[in-house]
C-alpha cells in the first residue's frame, strides 16, 4: 500500500518537548537595559511571550524594536535585565546557541546565501539539528545518508507548506523579493523553532505579496503551534495578525495588550501621531 | 442513441467497470503517479481501485446517492481524479468547475448544476465554497483533499478525504464490498456520466451531459486511431473541467490503461514534464507558444557559439525536418546534417521541453500559427492538429499519421460524419455526440438537430485532400464595406506568432477597413527592453514606448505583405493599430477561462478605443476599471497611441480582389 504522508505531521518532530502548555509564558524578558556607549537603546523593559500566541512589537523608527529582537536572540546582551526562556534564566549566550536552544528569526533585509539554490538555503536551517558530525556527513553514507534523508523530508514538507515547489532548484539571488522573503521563513522554520522571530516580515511588499504572507504566518502559528514574535510596521496587518501587541518608543514600553486595547492607548496614539517628545 | 459498443460480449460500459477490469488485467501497472514533497509517488491500478473503492463507499456512508450532482474543484490531484470513478460507481454525477473561477460564476454552475457535494482541493476552494453555500439550497455537504488550514473549521458538513475513505475502509472489512460491485455491474452505458460545463464565450454557461456510451466509444476510437496502449503515459495537467482533460486523461486512459501523471502544482507543470517525458501530449496552442517564446527569448541572451548553432541548425530543420518526418525521399547528406542537429540542438531542445519520449501530440481549441506549429514538425515531434468541442465528446476531426497539414485540421474522425451547410457552418454527427443541455432544452433543440445532426458554430471547407479547414467562429466571419473577405482569428493568428505579441484582436465586419489591438508579451518585450535598455515601470508605460510601437508596427507591416500575398484575405489588410495599456485578462472578462479572447466583451468594454481607430484620431484618452485578483476593483488610465499602416497591393498577379 502507498503510504501517503500527511502534511500536517508536526514540524516539531526532532525537538524535544518542553512541558510547557500553551498559554503559558515562554519567554520573559525582566527590566531589560541596553545601551551602546552613551545611546539608550532600550530602558527598562518587560514583557512576556506566551507559548503558542503571536505577539508583535511595534512603535515608530528608531523605537528599539530590532534591538530588543537582537537581544532576545542572544546577538546583544543587556547591561541590565533577565531573560527567562522555557523556564530557565539564561547567562551570556551567543546566537548559534539561542538557535540550538530552539530561536530561529528572519532578517530585516533578507539575509540568504545568494548563489544557492532554494532547496539548500533551507537545508541550513536544518545544520542545529545534525546529529551527525562532519566526518560522517564528509562520507555521506550510512548513518549521515539516512539522516539527510530525514532532513530533506522535513524541508520538503516546509516548501510545500509555502508553496514553493516551483523554486525548489532556482538560486535564491534570481527570485524576486517577496519569494526571498518566503524562503527566508522557510529556513527559519526548517530549525523548527520553539520561538520565530520576524523582523519586518511583510516590509517592502505589495498588497497581494503582504496577504500571502499573513496567510503563512497564521499557518505556521495554526497548524505547527509555534510561538511567532513579529516586528512590522504595517498597522492593519500587526492588528489583524496578532493576540498581543507590545509598544516601544525611544526605547521605552509604553504598551502593552491586544490589538484592541493598544489601539485606544492615549500613549500609543500619541507616539504615532507625533506628539513632541518630552525629555524625561 | 447510436450505441456501437462492438468489442465482445461482456466488454465494461461504463469507467467504474473498466476500473475493475484494470484492477485485474493491468493490476501491477502503474495508473497514476503524483509529484509530492518533491518525489513522484505512484498507485497501480490495484492500488488505485482499493483507493477508489474506500473513497466510494465513504461518500455512500454519509448520504450520496444515485442521480445526485457533485461538484469537483480543483487542480490535478489524484484524489480529485479518483472522485470521478468514485462517483459515478455509485450512479452519481460528477461535475468538475473550472478551480480558478470566482465565487460568483462558480455559484451560476452550481446553481445551476444543483450539486449535492461538492470534492475541493484545498482550503482555498472550501472558502469559496462555504461563502456561497446560502445560495446553494441543494448542497449538502463539502469534502477536501488538503487538510491545511481547515483543522478549526465546524466539521458538521465538512469532511476530509482520509476521514472519508478510513470510514469506508471500515465498511469493506465490516460487511465486504459486494454491494458497491453490484452497484457499478447496474451502471449501463447510457446513463449520465459527467457533465461539463462549456466555458461560455458567449453567454451563460450550459451544463453539457455526455454518456459513459458518448465518452467510452470515443476514447475507444481515439486510442485505436493514435495506436494509445497501457504502455503510453500522459501528464494530466489542464482545467478539470475541461472535455479535452476529461477524455485524455480520464476516459481514454481507462479504457486503454496508460498511466497519468499529476504535476506537484500548476507552476511545476513545465518541470515535471520534462521530468515525466509523456508519450501522448496535448496541449492548446498557447502553451506551444509560450514554450517557444520561452526558448526564443533564452536564444537571444545565449552567447554566440551556441546562438549561431541554433540558427544553423534550426534553418536546417525547416528545410528537411518535416519532410523526413514524413517519410519523403531527403538526400543522404541531409539526413546526416539533420542527423547531427538532433544530437546537438534538437535532442537538448526537446529534452528541456519534456518532449524526448512524445510519439503523438495533439493541439486543438483554436487555430495554431503555421509557423509555430512547422518549428515543433521540424524538430521532428509528431505534432497533429485535431477539431472537437465538448459536445462531440472532443473528437470530430484529427489528422492521421503522415497527413500532416498546418492550415487544416484533418479528416473525420472515426465513426464521425461531417457536412458543411449553405451557410459554410459544419455540422457533425458521431456516437460521442452529447445527450443534451442540462435544463436547456431550447439550447438543446438550437444545437442539436432531432437526427442528432450538430451545429458546431464554426465555418469551414474540405479542401481538395478531403481534409477540413477552419476560417474562424461562423458568426465572426465578416466583411468590410467593400465586400472584401474579413475573417478575425485569421489576421490575429498571423499577428500572435510574433514572440512580442501576446494577444490581438482584430475588427473590421461592416467597417471600411480592418483594424487591430495588440497585447505585447511581458515577459518577450520585457527581455528585449533589458537588452536595449529602454527603462520602464509598469507593463502600460511598456506598452506605450515609442520603440515598443515601432516595433509593433514592423510586425503589423509583416503581416500585411503576407495579407497581400493571399488573394482572399488582401482586402482585410490591417489599416490602422493600436497597443492596448492592459493586459487582456480573464478576471475583467476579457478571456474565457481557457483563455480565448472574448471579442463582443471587448468590443463594448473598448467601444471609445474602436471609435477613435475609425474615426481617425491618432491618440485617445480611456479609463479602465480593473479587478485584481482578491477581487477589489480598481482603475488605470491611459492616452493610447494609434499608428495608421500602408495597405500593400495585392502581390502574385491577382490584382482585382480588392478595390
Amino acid at each position: 500500500m502507498n503510504v501517503h504522508m500527511r502534511e500536517d505531521m508536526s514540524l516539531h518532530s526532532m525537538r524535544a518537548d518542553d512541558g510547557i502548555a500553551k498559554g503559558e509564558e515562554l519567554l520573559k524578558v525582566d527590566n531589560i537595559s541596553l545601551s551602546f556607549g552613551g545611546v539608550k537603546a532600550i530602558t527598562d523593559i518587560s514583557f512576556d511571550i506566551r507559548k503558542g500566541e503571536i505577539r508583535a512589537i511595534i512603535g515608530p523608527n528608531g523605537a528599539g524594536k530590532t534591538s530588543m529582537l537582537n537581544v532576545i536572540n542572544g546577538f546583544y546582551y543587556p547591561q541590565e535585565g533577565t531573560i527567562t526562556f522555557r523556564g530557565k534564566r539564561r547567562r551570556r549566550v551567543r546566537p548559534h546557541e539561542t538557535a540550538r536552544e530552539g530561536i530561529a528569526r528572519t532578517f530585516q533585509n533578507i539575509a540568504l546565501f545568494k548563489g544557492m539554490s532554494t532547496l539548500d538555503n533551507i537545508m541550513t536551517g536544518r545544520i542545529t539539528l545534525q546529529k551527525r558530525n562532519m566526518f560522517w556527513h564528509g562520507l555521506w553514507t550510512g548513518p549521515a545518508e539516512r539522516e539527510e534523508i530525514e532532513h530533506r523530508e522535513a524541508v520538503e514538507r516546509i516548501i510545500d507548506f509555502l508553496e514553493i515547489e516551483h523554486i525548489r532548484k532556482t538560486p535564491v539571488g534570481r527570485l524576486p523579493y517577496g519569494l526571498q522573503k518566503r524562503v527566508e521563513l522557510g529556513r527559519a522554520l526548517a530549525a523548527e523553532p520553539a520561538l520565530l522571530l520576524l523582523d519586518e516580515p511583510m516590509a517592502g511588499m505589495n498588497l497581494e505579496e503582504k496577504e500571502d504572507m499573513s496567510r503563512f504566518i497564521l499557518d505556521v502559528n495554526q497548524q505547527y503551534g509555534t510561538t511567532i514574535a513579529l516586528i512590522e510596521h504595517d498597522m492593519g496587518v500587526v492588528m489583524d495578525l496578532s493576540d498581543r501587541v507590545v509598544v516601544l518608543d525611544y526605547g521605552k514600553k509604553i504598551g502593552d495588550g491586544t490589538p484592541d486595547e493598544v489601539r485606544n492607548n492615549q500613549d500609543v496614539i500619541d507616539a504615532y501621531l507625533g506628539v513632541p517628545h518630552e525629555e524625561a | 442513441m447510436p450505441s456501437t459498443v462492438q468489442a465482445g460480449a461482456n466488454a465494461p460500459e461504463t469507467f467504474p467497470q473498466y476500473l475493475l477490469l484494470n484492477a485485474e488485467r493491468h493490476a501491477s501497472r502503474t495508473a497514476m503517479r503524483h509529484k509530492d514533497n518533491g518525489i513522484w509517488k505512484s498507485w497501480t491500478w490495484a492500488e488505485m481501485a482499493d483507493e477508489i473503492r474506500a473513497f466510494s463507499m465513504g461518500l455512500a456512508a454519509i448520504g450520496l446517492k444515485k442521480g445526485d450532482k457533485v461538484a469537483i474543484v480543483g487542480h490535478n490531484r489524484p484524489r480529485l481524479y479518483w472522485a470521478f470513478a468514485a462517483v459515478q460507481a455509485l450512479g452519481a454525477v460528477p461535475v468538475p468547475v473550472y478551480a480558478d473561477s470566482v465565487a460568483e460564476e462558480m455559484t451560476y454552475v452550481l446553481d445551476h448544476a444543483g450539486v449535492h457535494f461538492a470534492v475541493c482541493q484545498d482550503q482555498e476552494q472550501v472558502d469559496k465554497l462555504l461563502s456561497i453555500t446560502d445560495k446553494l439550497k441543494d448542497l449538502h455537504q463539502i469534502v477536501y483533499d488538503e487538510t491545511r488550514g481547515l483543522r478549526d473549521y465546524d466539521h458538521t458538513n465538512l469532511h476530509s478525504i482520509d476521514a472519508i475513505e478510513q470510514a469506508g475502509r471500515d465498511l469493506v472489512a465490516e460487511k465486504g464490498d459486494a454491494d458497491w460491485k453490484k452497484g457499478i455491474a447496474d451502471t449501463r452505458g447510457d446513463d449520465i456520466a459527467v457533465m461539463l460545463y462549456t466555458s461560455g464565450t458567449t453567454g451563460k454557461p450550459k451544463g453539457v451531459m455526455l454518456s459513459f456510451d458518448n465518452l467510452v466509444i470515443s476514447a475507444r476510437n481515439g486510442n485505436t486511431f493514435d495506436n494509445l496502449t497501457k504502455d503510453d503515459t500522459v501528464l494530466a495537467y489542464l482545467p478539470l473541467a475541461w472535455v479535452g482533460d476529461h477524455v485524455f486523461t480520464y476516459a481514454q486512459a481507462y479504457v486503454a490503461g496508460y498511466s497519468v501523471c499529476c504535476p506537484e502544482s500548476p507552476e511545476t507543470v513545465d518541470s515535471d514534464r520534462r521530468e515525466i517525458a509523456p508519450s501522448y501530449f496535448f496541449a492548446p496552442p498557447r502553451v506551444f507558444e509560450n514554450l517557444l517564446t520561452a526558448v526564443l527569448v533564452r536564444m537571444e541572451d545565449a552567447g554566440k557559439t551556441k546562438k549561431r548553432m541554433f540558427d544553423y541548425f534550426m534553418a536546417h530543420a525547416r528545410r528537411v525536418g518535416e519532410p523526413i518526418l514524413n517519410g519523403e525521399t531527403v538526400s543522404f547528406a541531409d539526413r546526416f546534417k539533420y542527423w547531427l542537429g538532433e544530437l546537438l540542438v534538437y535532442g537538448p531542445l526537446k529534452n528541456r521541453m519534456g518532449f524526448t519520449r512524445m510519439r503523438v501530440g495533439y493541439t486543438a481549441g483554436e487555430a495554431i500559427g503555421p509557423e509555430i506549429f512547422r518549428f515543433y514538425r521540424s524538430l521532428g515531434l509528431n505534432l497533429k492538429q485535431l477539431y472537437g468541442q465538448t459536445e462531440a465528446s472532443v473528437y470530430i476531426t484529427a489528422q492521421p499519421d503522415g497527413e500532416i497539414r498546418a492550415d487544416t485540421v484533418g479528416r473525420p474522425s472515426p465513426d464521425v460524419e461531417i457536412r458543411i451547410e449553405e451557410s459554410g457552418e459544419v455540422m457533425y454527427r458521431s456516437p460521442g455526440v452529447f445527450v443534451g443541455y442540462y435544463r436547456n432544452d431550447e439550447a438543446t433543440r438550437e444545437t442539436k438537430t432531432n437526427d442528432n445532426w450538430v451545429h458546431t458554430g464554426d465555418a469551414g471547407f474540405f479542401d481538395h485532400e478531403g481534409h477540413l479547414k477552419i476560417i474562424d467562429r461562423a458568426k465572426d466571419v465578416g466583411k468590410l464595406n467593400d465586400g472584401s473577405l474579413f475573417a478575425p482569428k485569421y489576421i490575429e493568428n498571423k499577428l500572435k506568432f510574433f514572440p512580442n505579441v501576446k494577444e490581438a484582436v482584430a475588427f473590421g465586419d461592416g467597417r471600411d477597413f480592418c483594424a487591430v489591438f495588440l497585447n505585447i508579451d511581458l515577459t518577450s518585450v520585457g527581455s528585449w527592453a533589458e537588452r536595449n535598455n529602454v527603462s520602464y515601470a509598469s507593463y502600460q508605460e511598456l506598452a506605450q514606448h515609442a520603440q515598443v510601437y515601432a516595433m509593433m508596427e514592423e510586425h503589423v507591416r509583416q503581416v500585411n505583405e503576407d495579407l497581400a500575398s493571399e488573394e482572399m484575405m488582401a482586402g482585410s489588410q490591417i489599416a490602422r493599430f493600436l497597443v492596448l495599456h492592459k493586459e487582456l485578462d480573464a478576471d475583467d472578462g476579457e478571456l474565457t477561462r481557457t483563455q480565448k479572447v472574448r471579442r463582443s466583451f471587448i468590443a463594448e468594454r473598448y467601444a471609445p478605443l474602436i471609435d477613435a481607430l475609425y474615426d481617425g484620431s491618432t491618440e485617445k484618452y480611456v479609463d479602465t476599471e480593473v479587478t485584481f485578483e482578491d477581487g477589489r476593483k480598481g482603475k488605470i488610465s491611459a492616452t493610447v497611441q494609434i499608428r495608421d499602416m500602408e495597405r500593400l497591393p495585392v502581390t502574385g498577379g491577382h490584382k482585382e480582389a480588392a478595390e
